[in-house]
């Protein structure tokens, strides 16, 4: 079904594409501006990013920040696609909308009180505060977005595969890996971009739990705000977007090729 | 469906002990301390007064509000990228923005609607005076739900791009109208996506703060701003966490709105 | 699946990869010799070039952490967990710190540059003699405003200008309790540490006539709608004041004379210190005439520091706007801590009044 876009599809794509895209490079702009501050540019520079290759902490901190992301992003889509296979295998309805309730909890919190009840927790226990307590924290509330991503995908399954996958003598491990892991691989990686999504965007829970000289890159610019935010912080998003897209469409292109070359549909 | 896999789902139980049922275990805790941390049920009280009522209302409201354009733009959307040649290309591409800080685009939309902003800018060519749209009803919109249109497309596009194509020809085929196609094939196959989509952003837009006071100059106080306001400014930790016990209770009551009700056991 | 295992490899070997980066480019910066010294404080709140000189004076090495609100920082240190050696709290925390024992009391004779320090900023309500906490930062709560955008008379001699109908939608405030209110309170003649209900009432009643005024109520986020001149009059902070003013120079900065707030921002060192001695060394080293100097340079905020006001240009000391004469200090109070009870009621108060604005 490769049925041509209409140019009024095409538009509205396009608009939409525009305004996602719109305070990006609005940032970017501003991070060649000689002038002090995002709103009136002065002249052209490139002082923001020498600037970000000479402040070794910062790009410490965007290390740490990247590392707690894709991490934290991994275990949580594992812990949770597991997860949202067992919350659907649940016989009672009942409990199962409990479970789906509490899976909620985390995403309607806000950030203050996620942030302060996991500090409680984690000195309770005893967790240092730095690392370890920021990616606990970042897989814990990015769990429920990935059980929201992974199951409708498991919902619209046709439960006969299964079935028939166990009646045929499949073992459990297989039904799982074989059969219901490339059907709902759509929602998984979904769930995991999400993941991402909220660990980088994350502040509050962060500055709560983090201690012993970690930092990420979201903790930095919000404490800046009082004094003013550098354009070195523009230039180091301009640099990480610019490599993200440049990553993404590569991989992208190589898979396509590669799937060509190899003849076949995953 | 027969199928079970007790261990594998145990982390996910463990996650539900640890970091979700303990929380809400502090929060409920200190929802019953008053600034003295004696027990009380005072914030309870407190929390029914007019201000707070109505605050759950403007939430409830803009939440609403904001789900409801952020379907309206995200399902065609969906839609027609579901049509085009590198679609799991563009979809990665409506994602990778989100990956940019909040703070950093919120300060950018305030240059982007500013009185000399481009916005305004363009405006100008087309013949309309400057007008400062920032702190109005419209901006706050517009930034809520620039923020959830990822999170609205993802299970939208997933639900879509499974779909059998030849289901919809057979209903043209049989005669259906492109919108009754859209109505009685297309939407329900989707309906799951919809949810999920709709749960991811409503949920989260209940309690939205940090663009209630950039974008919105705190004209739109919503429970998110006001637990915030509780926990940093006034360290009254106990009403704060009375705001937060509600706010979980109407989540409660969304989830019970749209939940899967004929699936029972279907799996 | 075998894609997905792919990927996950990926992810692992990447994450690995960049750890090792990280740990490189922190051996590379780090001083080595004796021990760490955290310091927490506001994000852009010190010149970076002044931590590398400590650095490598001392051979200490400084971990830089930060936080954007007092409140939160307080949250941290009561509940432990990582210890910081040096933080910079506003005055009104400073008293909280105190009061709940959080604070270590500073040796003075490790201090020899607090000779530097003007008197009027030494033994102040909130610490007296100085036991817990020495001065850093200071300033007012005023209105930062363009005269051109404005009529010629509103010069916010006096805080009831902002209630001049001519500056329908154009009024900034800060989103604080304890500043609105407090402007409020001033305005009537009140004290902005007034426990009386009466006249707070009274404040809020006049605030709420502020509405058609007010355009919006924000925080940071104020300093570059005014250097864009987006907006025309705020109510802020003299240190924000001044960053706007750096870079738009049609900007004018004043302290209404019925009374403001006068803050303080101190460096205390906090019970859970891990390195006393360096958390001395880094507080004396602030206040040497040439590091506070510079350090004033960078941040662009009022500094305590008389031995520094020497070596800065004389039209940045002479600026009454940001270094008010004794004399007109009379009427600046600074914040007393009300306790919680009465903190809950001026925000109360606040939240009525932001839920009166339409």
């Amino acid at each position: 079904m490769r049925s041509q876009l209409t140019t009024s599809a095409k538009v509205f794509l396009a608009i939409v594409f525009v305004i996602l895209y719109a305070p990006i490079f609005y940032l970017i702009f501003y991070s060649f501006n000689s002038g002090g501050s995002m709103g009136s540019f002065e002249g052209f520079t490139l002082e923001h990013y020498q600037a970000v290759f000479d402040d070794n902490r910062l790009l410490v901190i965007l290390i740490n920040t990247v590392i707690v992301a894709l991490l934290s992003a991994l275990i949580a889509t594992i812990i949770g696609t597991l997860g949202a296979v067992g919350i659907v295998s649940l016989k009672d309805n009942k409990l199962r909308n409990i479970v789906l309730s509490l899976n909620n909890i985390l995403i309607v919190s806000p950030d203050v009180v996620i942030g302060a009840s996991f500090l409680i927790l984690f000195t309770m226990i005893g967790v240092k505060l730095g690392f370890t307590s920021v990616l606990i924290s970042h897989i814990a509330f990015s769990i429920p977005i990935v059980v929201l991503m992974v199951l409708p995908k498991i919902l619209e399954m046709n439960t006969n595969l299964i079935d028939a996958a166990l009646d045929l003598g499949a073992n459990r491990r297989d039904v799982l890996t074989r059969v219901i892991v490339p059907y709902i691989k759509p929602g998984i990686l979904a769930g995991f971009f999400m993941a991402l999504t909220y660990s980088l965007d994350d502040f509050a829970v962060t500055f709560f739990v983090t201690g012993n000289g970690f930092s990420t890159l979201s903790v930095e610019i919000y404490s800046m705000a009082r004094a003013g935010i550098s354009l070195t912080v523009n230039a180091i998003s301009g640099l990480v977007f610019i490599v993200t897209i440049a990553i993404v469409v590569m991989y992208y292109f190589i898979t396509m090729r590669s799937k060509k070359t190899e003849g076949s549909i995953q | 469906m027969k199928f079970k896999s007790k261990p594998a789902f145990v982390p996910y139980l463990l996650w539900i002990a640890l970091f979700v049922i303990a929380p809400i275990g502090l929060v409920l805790y200190y929802s019953m301390l008053d600034l003295n941390g004696e027990f009380t049920l005072v914030n309870y009280k407190n929390f029914f007064t007019s201000a707070y009522l109505t605050m759950t209302l403007t939430s409830f409201w803009y939440a609403f509000i904001i789900t409801f354009f952020t379907l309206l733009i995200s399902y065609p959307t969906a839609y027609l990228l579901t049509k085009t040649k590198h679609k799991h290309l563009w979809l990665m591409l409506i994602i990778i923005p989100s990956w940019i800080n909040l703070l950093l685009k919120t300060y950018a939309f305030i240059g982007i609607f500013g009185l000399y902003g481009p916005v305004n800018a363009l405006m100008k060519i087309v013949g309309f005076d400057p007008t400062q749209i920032l702190f109005t009803d419209f901006s706050f919109v517009f930034v809520a739900v620039y923020i959830f249109i990822p999170f609205m497309i993802i299970p939208i596009f997933n639900a879509l791009d499974k779909m059998n194509p030849s289901l919809i020809y057979a209903a043209r085929d049989l005669g259906a109208s492109p919108l009754t196609t859209f109505r009685r094939v297309i939407f329900p196959l989707t309906i799951e996506g919809v949810k999920s989509g709709i749960q991811v952003t409503f949920i989260p837009a209940l309690s939205l703060f940090m663009i209630t006071r950039l974008i919105a100059g705190n004209k739109v106080i919503t429970l998110g701003t006001a637990i915030e306001q509780q926990f940093l400014v006034a360290q009254n930790w106990g009403m704060g966490s009375t705001i937060a016990v509600f706010l979980i209770l109407s989540m409660f009551a969304i989830m019970l709105f749209t939940r899967t009700k004929k699936k029972g056991g279907r799996v | 699946m075998k894609s997905l295992i792919q990927i996950m490899l990926t992810i692992v070997i990447v994450c690995g990869l960049l750890s090792f980066a990280a740990s490189r480019l922190e051996a590379g910066s780090s001083a080595g010799g004796k021990g760490t010294l955290v310091v927490y404080n506001w994000g852009e709140y010190i010149d970076p070039a002044l931590i590398n000189q400590f650095e490598k004076e001392t051979g200490i090495k400084v971990i830089y952490e930060t936080y954007d609100s007092n409140e939160a920082m307080l949250t941290k240190i009561r509940q432990g967990g990582t210890s910081y050696d040096v933080v910079v709290p506003s005055e009104y925390t400073i008293e909280t710190m105190i009061k709940e024992d959080l604070l270590i009391e500073i040796n003075h004779s490790k201090i020899s540059n607090l000779k530097n320090i003007d008197p009027f900023f030494l033994d102040l309500p909130f610490d007296p003699k100085n036991k817990y906490s020495i001065p850093y930062f200071w300033g007012t709560v005023g209105v930062v405003y363009n005269p051109n955008k404005i009529p010629e008379y509103l010069t916010f001699e006096s805080w009831d200008d902002l209630w001049d109908p001519a500056l329908k939608d154009k009024v900034f405030l800060v989103d604080g309790a304890r500043e609105v209110i407090g402007m409020g309170l001033n305005s009537l003649g009140y004290s902005l540490n007034s426990r009386n209900d009466k006249e707070l009432r009274e404040a809020v009643e006049k605030l709420k006539q502020l509405n058609g005024n007010v355009k919006a109520i924000i925080g940071d986020e104020i300093t570059p709608l005014m250097i864009n001149n987006e907006a025309t009059v705020a109510v802020t902070f003299s240190g924000q004041a001044a960053d706007m003013m750096f870079e738009n120079e049609e900007l004018n900065y004043a302290v209404p004379s019925e009374g403001s707030n006068l803050w303080f921002d101190n460096m205390v060192i906090p019970k859970t210190s891990a390195n006393v001695e360096g958390a001395h060394k880094f507080i004396n080293f602030m206040l040497d005439a040439e590091v506070a100097a510079q350090n004033t340079d960078y941040v662009g905020y009022a500094i305590p520091n008389k031995a520094a006001w020497e070596l800065l240009d004389d039209e940045v000391v002479n600026d009454e706007r940001f270094y008010p004469r004794e004399e007109s200090r009379t009427n600046l109070e600074v914040y007393e801590n009300l306790g919680l009870e009465l903190l809950g009621k001026y925000n109360e108060y606040f939240l009525e009044f932001k839920m009166s604005l339409k």
